[in-house]
Order: C-alpha cells, then structure tokens, then sequence
C-alpha cells in the first residue's frame, strides 16, 4: 500500500487568516438577529423609570387592545413560575443573595428593570403598545454611593441591608511587614463602573416544539445558561437546547443569565409560538450588566531600599441591585492578584460586596484583575517617587526573577514561567526608554506647557480558569473544565466539536490549526463546530481567557485518542505490529519501512467500513476527551506608554505604546495581535474615556454611545507590539491572551499621566482621566502650591 | 431603528415640499441627511406624524458663484463643502470646519442646511454660519425669506423657520484677504464639540483689523464672542495680544453643563481654544 504524504507546514505559529471573517465582517450569518421563524413575534419590554420604587399597580389591558399585540404581561402574571435569576457564586456561607425575579413584581431596584412585557407581530406594535402600560410607583430613596450605603441611616435596597458579603483572605504576618516599616504608602483608587459594548447587542429567540424548548441567545455560555434555565424554570434539562449561533462580542457581558432569555423561554411555551427580542443600544447601556466599580484602599509596607514588606487592599465593590450569575466572585478574581509579579513577606485582603439601586455588575473584560492590576501598578509608581527611585528599578528590585520559576507568591498561586527581565528589557528598547526620559527632563525644565509623562505596567495576571478543585474551594458553582471530540469522517475529513463557544475569538481557525498538527491533516479539512447543545452536548463555555490554555487542550487529548485507536487499526491494515509503527505527519508506517504506510484518512474509511478490524476494536474513529487543568496560566508583559498633556485644556495625547507580552507559545500571531490591540484599546478607554454614570436620582446619564464615549481607531495610538515567550506548564506551552492587554493598559496610560504632571504637584487624577479632571487637578495643585 | 409611526413623502420640487409642509401644520418635520432627527426618532425624542424628505430635490444641491459672495445649497453634504473648489478657494473655515464634523459616514449624508435648520449649539456649522455673517434663504407658502444668521438661531433646537419653510441656501460672503481657523475641542473624533471656535482675521500693517468669532457650544444658541472680537479688533497681530483678547471669550455666555465639562470649564476652554484660533488665522 503507497501512503501520499499529507504534506502541510507546521501551522503552530502561523500567521493565517481566519476562516470566520467573511462572514462575519460582512455579517451574512446567523445573529440571532438574523433569525426569522414561522409565526415569529416579537418582545418589548417596559422598564423601571425609576432606580427604587414599590410598586402598587401594573395595568396592561390598554397594550392587549392595540393592533398586532398578542399579549401583554406584568410581573405578578409571572410570579409564580418566572423563579430568580441565580448567583453561581456564593462566596461566603453569609452572604446575602436577595431574589432576583426575572421581572420585577413588587419593587424595582434600578433604572431598567424589566416589570411588563408585550408580544406583537413586530417590534413596532411592541414598542407602540409598551407606551399604553400603566403602571404606579410609589417612589423609594435611592442608594447610590458604596462609600455611605453601609452607613446605619443608609436607606435599604433590600431588607436585609445593603451588605452582601465581607470576605477576607491573607498569608504571612501583616502587623510585622507594617509596623516599624520604614515607609508606608496608602493610596485610593476609584474603579469607575463601566458598560461593556459588545458590537452586537443582547438578542434572544425561543420556539417550543412540544416538550422541548429552543433558545438562541447571543451569550458566551450556552452550557451554562443550559443547566441554569433548567434549574430556574423548572423545565426539565434534558428538554432544553441552547444555542449560541455567530456572537458579536461579549467581554464578559454576555456571561450571564438573563431576565429576556428567561421570559423568553416561558412566553414562548405559553403562546405556542416563537418570540424574539433584540435590545437597542440604549436598552443594553441600561440593562447589559456593567462591569468595575470600585473603590480600593491600599497600603504598601517597604524598606527603605524599597524591597516590598507587604501589601493592605481593602475593597468596596459595587453589585448593584442584585447579584447575577458571577457578581460577586469577580473581585475576588483580582483578590490573587493584587501581589502582582512581586515578592512580599504579607499580604492581607478584604472585600465588602455592597447592594445599590443600579444596574448589577459582573465579568468585565479582566474581572477583576484589572482592577487589582491598576492598584499595585498605581502604588508601586508611588512608592518610587516616596522614595526617590527610578520606578522601573524600584520593579526590579522586588520582582520574581527569572531563575525563581516556578514561584508560589504570598496569594498562594505558582506562576510556572516567566521572565520578566526580558519582556522588561525588550519594551524600554523599544519604547526608548532612556531618550523619552532625557526629553521629559528638558520639557520639565522648559515648563513646556504641553508635558510628556512615561507610564510602566509591569502585569501580570491568572487565566486559563480554572483547576475545578480550586473553583470549588472558592465556592464557585461549577468545574473548570473543558471538552473536545474529534471525529474522523470516511472520507479523511474532520469534525472537530468544542465546548468552548467563541464570540469573536476565531476558535475556529486556531482549533484547526491545532488539530491540522496534531492530527497531520490539511487546514481546510477540518470543520470546528460549537455553540449548540446538541452538537457541542458538554462544556465550560468562553471567558476568563480559558479556552485556548484549557478548550485547547482538551483538543489535544481527544487527538490523543484518536491516534491511539488509529495505531490499532492501521497496524491490522498493514500487518505490523503496533509497536512496531511510527506516527509522523498524519500517517503510521512500519519503523524502517517508510513505504509501508497508511494515512489517517485512509484509517478513517477502514473504521468508517468496519469490514477487517481487529478485535475488540469499535468501528468509528473518534474520540472525546475532557481536560481539567492543574493550574491556572500566567501571562505577563511590560507596557510602556508615553502620554503629552496639553495643560492648558487638559488634553491626553497619547504618543506612543509599546507592549511586550508573553503569552507562552503562540498558536495564531495574527489573532493574539488582534486581542492585544483590541484589549489594550479597551484598557486606555477606562484610562480616558469610559464611565457610567448615574446622576443624584439614579438615572443612568450614559444611554447612548453619544455620552458614553467608546474611542474609535481614530483616537487611539499605533501600538507597538513584540513578545517574549516563556512556554507555560501545559503541553501547548499556551497561556492565554484574551484580556492581558486590558489588564495592562490602564495603569500604564494613568501612570503616564502622573508621571507627566507630578512636577505641577499633581499625584492622581481619578478615571476616566477626562481632560475637565485632568485640567482641575492642575488648578488645584497650583492652588494649593501657592497658598503652602 | 424602532420610532414611532409616521407618513413619508418624497417631493421632487421645492414648492411641492412647501405645500406639504403646509398641509400637515405643526406635526411634519423636513428630513434630508437624517443625521440629526434620526437620532431624536430612534429614541422618539421626537414623533412627528410626516416626514417630508428633500432628498430629491436637486435645486438645493450644489455651489453657486455670485460673485461677492457664494450660495450653498442647503442639501449639500459635509463631503461636498469639503471638497468643493469654489468653497476651497473662497471660504475655506466651511470646508475646514466640515472636515471635523463626525465620522465619513456622517460627512457624506449630513447637509450643510440639516446641520443649521437643526438649531443644535453643539453642531460646528452653525457657530461658522454666524461668525461669517452669512444669510440664510428660506422657501415658505409666501415665497423666498432671507434670514441674517444672528436672528436664525432663537432657541435650544429652536429657530427662525417657520413650521411651513424649507432652508434652500446658505449666502456666505467671500472674505478675501482673511484668514481663518476653527479649533474644536472634544474628547473623541465622533464626539461632539466640547467647544468649538470659529475664527476669521483680516490683518492690516501687523495689525488685526477685523476679528469675527462664533463660539460653538457656549449657550442655547451658537454665539459671537463680541467682547473679544472688539478686544482683538486693532491689536498687535502677536500672539500675546490675541491670548489677551482672547481672554474675554467667556464674557456672555452661558455653556452648559454635562458629562464633558462645567460651565467654568468650558469658559476657560473657550478663552484658550480663541486665543490659538486667532493666532491661527491671524498667522502668528
């Protein structure tokens, strides 16, 4: 038997383009959007006007009598079998998690609040019929500031107060790394709410055909929405079938289970009938879950040659009104984290999860991480300057060196690799690092109006989430783990099913490129599917930048298998011992017989025939493999950025960016390209321009893309990028690179920001460092100058 | 896009736009770009019951010389007035100031009269119309009105059309000699004007002769800089006098208060972003 040699370059690390971009680019696909069923109707919802309100009557009977309506819904017509939204992640066996009714029945808690619902023959009659509700509140007070929500005459947001949670967490002697420290620095930080803006905004459909039930939702997660619809609605699981067709984005936001999918499902087994519902951008800014807002307390404890004692956070994190499926776990997501790339002796945390009258919070891009990203990154600059330091030499003297990996840092995590020298030394070559500081001098000396300021990130961060036992010792609802089936078809082809559900990340190339190594056989042979539970029936679903570091290798495994099996087989085809075969670049021979050989399209047909296997051996070549994986990885990085500030208005420039990432080994250069310029985008946008905002009543201000100012490639620098590679533990050697550049963005932009103005007297300004804010602290720092 | 119902018509005359305009009363709104009063549809800001769109009449297109002065159809787009030679060579501040104007998409729907019959004192062109005193021409049941640009603008979205009129031009008067600037401030390209300047200088022996300034965004109304104008108006053509001049900027205004800036803030921003528009034009 001759064997062709299925001739392909290695695709690890190779620049391709994706499969998915023609059709999503030009959108000719199936968005949920795009989905028309027969009988199809569509869903409105009317929402709270108010940020807390009881509320004494809900009257539809005017909607039910407009053209095209089909029904009309409050809240109380619900109440019996709508359930409560769940929370995934109860962090303390205290903690608060009121009832969360799809929608609302009682009281409304925030601006948005779903409390009817209206069923048209399109969205125009539903939007029509929305304004003919009569509904009555009796207004309550709002509770808008985390800072005063805990205080004793703080009015309530639900009745069992407006604390959640307190959780702590700690490892070494803190009172020894504080007391008689030689310098200690307190700063506070504000992590401003922001409002993820996925391109695509929340879309849902839902047809029931007799028992089952069909949702298409533009989520990240239809795994987990699966099982939570099950146990929220009480329909049976094995009835439910969630699928997440092409999604335009998530960031997080559409890691949720949400009051419209929820509704959706129960309406549409009411009515017999599919229902569908699409949110205007203005909707998704009220009710798409927001993301941050914090405030964060931290002290640093040091020696006087600046090596790090230990580190103090205490943390006010806002849930909003209620607390969704991961709300309160994502700060703690930083809690890990906020230790950074350094050594310490101490480190002691605390976070109060507190209850307000304003859209819930929950994943973000980052997670948390950001957050404590930006916390350390920010202190760590300020403690240079408390001690005459060069910041990057203050970083060096307490980051983990190179020859300590692995490392178990004082939060208890070991980073596996790293090198923090190199991607270091590679940004400043790049940046010029030594010539911008030559030139800030003499701008300084100058007292250029227009001043230049250098910011460093030194990140690092934990993704791959997650090990299940280390989720389940954080009392997080589910596993950590990934799965992956492969499967060979007769005519050498390949199917590759993922539980991982790309939004955006071009797991369908990336998966190929994998499989085309693992398995020898050519790109374009291979098909991945996803996002369908009765395709794709397990899985973890996309966030937490896990699915390479875990979806990959469960991809592995299942190759794994299938090679395992095809030695079988191809040894009876060739009549070889097994042992005795060679396995290289998609075909088994005979070890000193290349010429006897049989590729594994050709042991496809054979188990696909079934005609002469061997015993014992099923017909079918394919596997499924799941992959639990032992530790989290650790991307880190060096970003350097360069900012003027034009003090006379205030403005931020950004000159120049330059981020050096390690990412471990690479499987696609152009998509982590992709994600680190998309992500640092994402992190100078809550350094500048992004926040939501909500005035003294509660309403939220930001509703339009006019007032919450998302930056377009117009505003934002060209980006020099490189990397350094420190394989992780894995056997892909992949880390992740989903939100390192978000993580790392932020503290370098402010910190350049500082750096630039420090010598007018300025050392914060608060984000997003809008020019107005900028301006002001430069008034008040030359006030206050003159009258000291 | 989800507004509430209304008719549309789509006149290809002037007067047949008028009279339909007439018939409907209070309750029409004249749409050509759309990229003001679609925003306030989609959020049903606004609910007229007819759309009259003049999307189809070709008179209001285009750029007529009249010698001491140019007429600019009032449906001619952002694009357009950038790239327009007559405008090139004669009234540069329009084409300059259209270039800031949003995003391409914007510039090739939106129209030179959408943006002032829209009456917003964030809109660039508006503050540019009334710095060069230009005039506008309005078609109604009675036939053609001229309308000065400084009695146009009469409230916050608000001006002198009467509900039955149609803005068909815009007479800009060539200012030969003179240099120009608008300085824009805002915090996103797409973003409107946080304040916006427009500013013309005619120069004489290293001297300002004439300074005219509209300031975008400092009121309900775009408005003249007066104070400055008359404070730069026979100063030394240095940039020093003009930043002086300059500092009366603020004086008159009432800027209003939002995400983006205070009223102080953006009295100070208006006092710096006339000193450099002056310095600008001034070409010092």
């Amino acid at each position: 038997m001759t064997a062709p040699t299925v001739a392909h370059p290695a695709e690890l690390g190779r620049a391709r383009l994706r499969k998915e971009d023609a059709r999503l680019i030009t959108g000719q696909t199936n968005w949920t959007d795009n989905i028309v069923l027969p009988g199809l109707l569509h869903m409105a919802f009317l929402r709270s006007p108010h940020a807390h309100a009881r509320i004494t009557s809900v009257n539809v009977s005017a909607a039910r009598q407009l053209p095209g309506v089909i029904a009309a819904y409050s809240g109380a017509d619900f109440a019996d079998e709508q359930g409560s939204l769940p929370c995934a992640w109860p962090v303390t066996p205290d903690i608060v998690i009121p009832a969360h009714p799809p929608m609302a029945v009682d009281e409304v808690r925030y601006v948005g609040e779903a409390v009817a619902v209206v069923v048209a023959r399109n969205r125009y009659e539903a939007a029509d019929a929305i304004e003919a509700i009569e509904v009555d509140y009796e207004p309550l007070p709002p509770v808008l500031d985390i800072r005063t929500a805990l205080d004793e005459d703080s009015p309530k947001v639900h009745e069992a107060g407006n604390k959640s949670f307190e959780w702590v967490f700690g490892n070494g002697d803190i009172d020894a790394a504080f007391s008689g420290a030689p310098v200690v620095v307190e700063r506070t930080y504000r992590q401003q709410r922001l409002i993820p803006s996925a391109m695509e905004p929340r879309a849902v459909v839902a047809a029931s055909t007799g028992d089952e039930v069909t949702l298409w939702s533009s989520t990240q997660i239809p795994h987990v929405l699966r099982v939570m619809l099950a146990l929220v609605t009480g329909i049976p699981e094995q009835n439910i079938r969630v699928i997440a067709p092409d999604v335009g984005g998530g960031f997080g936001s559409k890691l949720q289970v949400t009051a419209e999918e929820v509704l959706a499902v129960l309406i549409t087994r009411k009515l017999g009938r599919p229902v569908k519902w699409t949110e205007s951008r203005s909707e998704g800014n009220m009710t798409t879950h927001h993301g941050r807002d914090q405030w964060q307390r931290i002290r640093i404890a040091a020696d006087s040659d600046g090596r790090i004692r230990g580190l103090d956070v205490d943390l006010l994190a806002d849930m909003g009104a209620y607390l969704m499926l991961v709300t309160p776990g994502i700060p703690l997501l930083g809690a890990f984290m906020f230790n950074g790339i350094y050594k310490m002796d101490a480190l002691a945390f605390k976070c109060t999860g507190v209850f307000t009258t304003k859209m819930p919070t929950d994943a973000y891009r980052g997670a948390g991480r950001p957050e404590a990203t930006f916390a350390i990154e920010r202190t760590i600059d300020e403690l240079a300057v408390e001690l005459g330091l060069e910041p990057l030499e203050l970083r060096a003297r307490n980051w983990i060196a190179h020859e300590e990996f692995p490392y178990t840092t004082i939060a208890g995590l070991t980073y596996d690799s790293g090198n923090y020298e190199a991607a270091t030394a590679k940004a400043k070559e790049l940046f010029r690092y030594d010539e911008l500081r030559q030139e800030q001098a003499e701008r300084n000396a100058r007292n250029d109006p227009v001043r230049l300021g250098i910011g460093i990130s030194t990140f690092t961060e934990m993704c791959g989430l997650a090990p299940s036992r280390v989720l389940g010792s954080l009392s997080y609802g589910a596993g950590g783990w990934e799965s992956a089936s492969i499967r060979m078809l007769p005519t050498g082809k390949v199917e590759v099913v993922t539980g991982s559900s790309a939004h955006g990340q071009g797991h369908e190339t990336a998966w190929s490129q994998i499989v085309a190594d693992q398995l020898g056989v050519p790109f374009e042979d291979i098909r991945v599917l996803h996002g369908d539970t009765q395709v794709s029936p397990k899985g973890m679903d996309t966030y937490g930048s896990r699915s390479l570091a875990v979806g990959g290798m469960a991809l592995v495994g299942a190759c794994d298998k299938v090679i395992e099996k095809a030695r079988v087989i191809a040894a009876g085809m060739i009549e070889a011992s097994a042992d005795d075969l060679e396995w290289t670049a998609g075909r088994f021979s005979v070890r000193g017989d290349p010429e006897k050989a049989v590729t594994i399209g050709e042991i496809a047909l054979a188990a696909f025939a079934a005609h002469n296997l061997p015993e014992g051996v099923e017909p079918s070549l394919d596997s499924d493999h799941t992959y639990d994986p032992d530790n989290f990885s650790f991307p880190h990085g060096t970003h350097l950025c360069a900012t003027e500030i034009d003090t006379e208005t205030g403005m931020v420039t950004i000159r120049s960016y330059v981020a050096v990432d390690d990412v471990g080994k690479v499987v696609n250069p152009l998509i982590v390209e992709g994600q680190v310029h998309g992500g640092i985008a994402q992190g100078i946008a809550q350094a500048l321009y992004e926040e939501g905002v909500y005035d003294d009543a509660g309403n939220l201000v930001t509703t339009t893309l006019a007032d919450y100012l998302v930056p377009s490639a117009a505003d934002l620098p060209s980006y020099v990028t490189s990397r350094t590679e420190s394989p992780s533990d894995n056997r892909l050697g992949v880390k992740g690179v989903g939100e390192a550049g978000t993580i790392a963005s932020t503290p370098a932009v402010v910190n350049a920001i500082i750096d630039a103005l420090r010598p007018l007297g300025v050392s914060d300004v608060i984000m997003p460092c809008t020019p107005e804010r900028v301006w002001r602290a430069i008034q008040s720092a030359q006030q206050s100058g003159a009258t000291s | 896009m989800i507004p509430s119902k209304f008719d549309y018509v789509r006149p290809s005359s002037l007067d047949e736009a008028v009279r339909a305009l007439a018939d409907a009363g209070d309750d029409a709104k004249v749409i050509a770009g759309g990229q003001s009063l679609l925003p306030l549809l989609r959020l049903r800001l606004a609910n007229p019951e007819l759309l009259v769109d003049v999307g189809g009449i070709d008179e209001l297109r285009g750029v007529t010389d009249e010698g001491d002065s140019l007429l600019i159809g009032a449906r001619t787009t952002h694009y357009q007035l950038v790239h327009d030679p007559l405008i090139a060579e004669h009234c540069g501040l329009i084409a300059e100031t259209a270039e800031t104007v949003a995003d391409p998409a914007v510039r090739h729907r939106g129209t030179f009269g959408g943006s002032l019959a829209h009456g917003d004192p964030a809109g660039d062109l508006p503050a540019v119309a009334l710095a060069l005193d230009a005039t506008l021409i309005a078609r109604g049941p009675g036939g053609d009105r001229e309308i000065p640009a400084a009695d146009f603008f009469v409230d916050y979205l608000t001006t002198a059309l009467e509900p039955a009129e149609v803005l068909t031009g815009i007479r800009v008067p060539k200012l030969p000699g003179w240099g120009y600037r608008y300085e824009k401030f805002h915090r996103t390209a797409q973003a409107w004007a946080t304040v916006g300047v427009a500013a013309l200088v005619q120069r004489s022996n290293g001297q300002v002769a004439n300074a005219r300034i509209g300031l975008t965004n400092m009121g309900p109304v775009p408005v003249r800089a007066t104070a400055a104008e008359d404070a730069a108006t026979g100063a030394q053509a240095s940039r020093d006098s003009l930043r002086a001049a300059a500092s009366r900027a603020g004086e008159g205004t009432e800027p209003p208060a939002d995400l983006h800036g205070a009223p102080d803030y953006r009295r100070h921003l208006a006092r710096v972003l006339t000193g450099r528009a002056l310095a600008a034009a001034a070409g010092v």
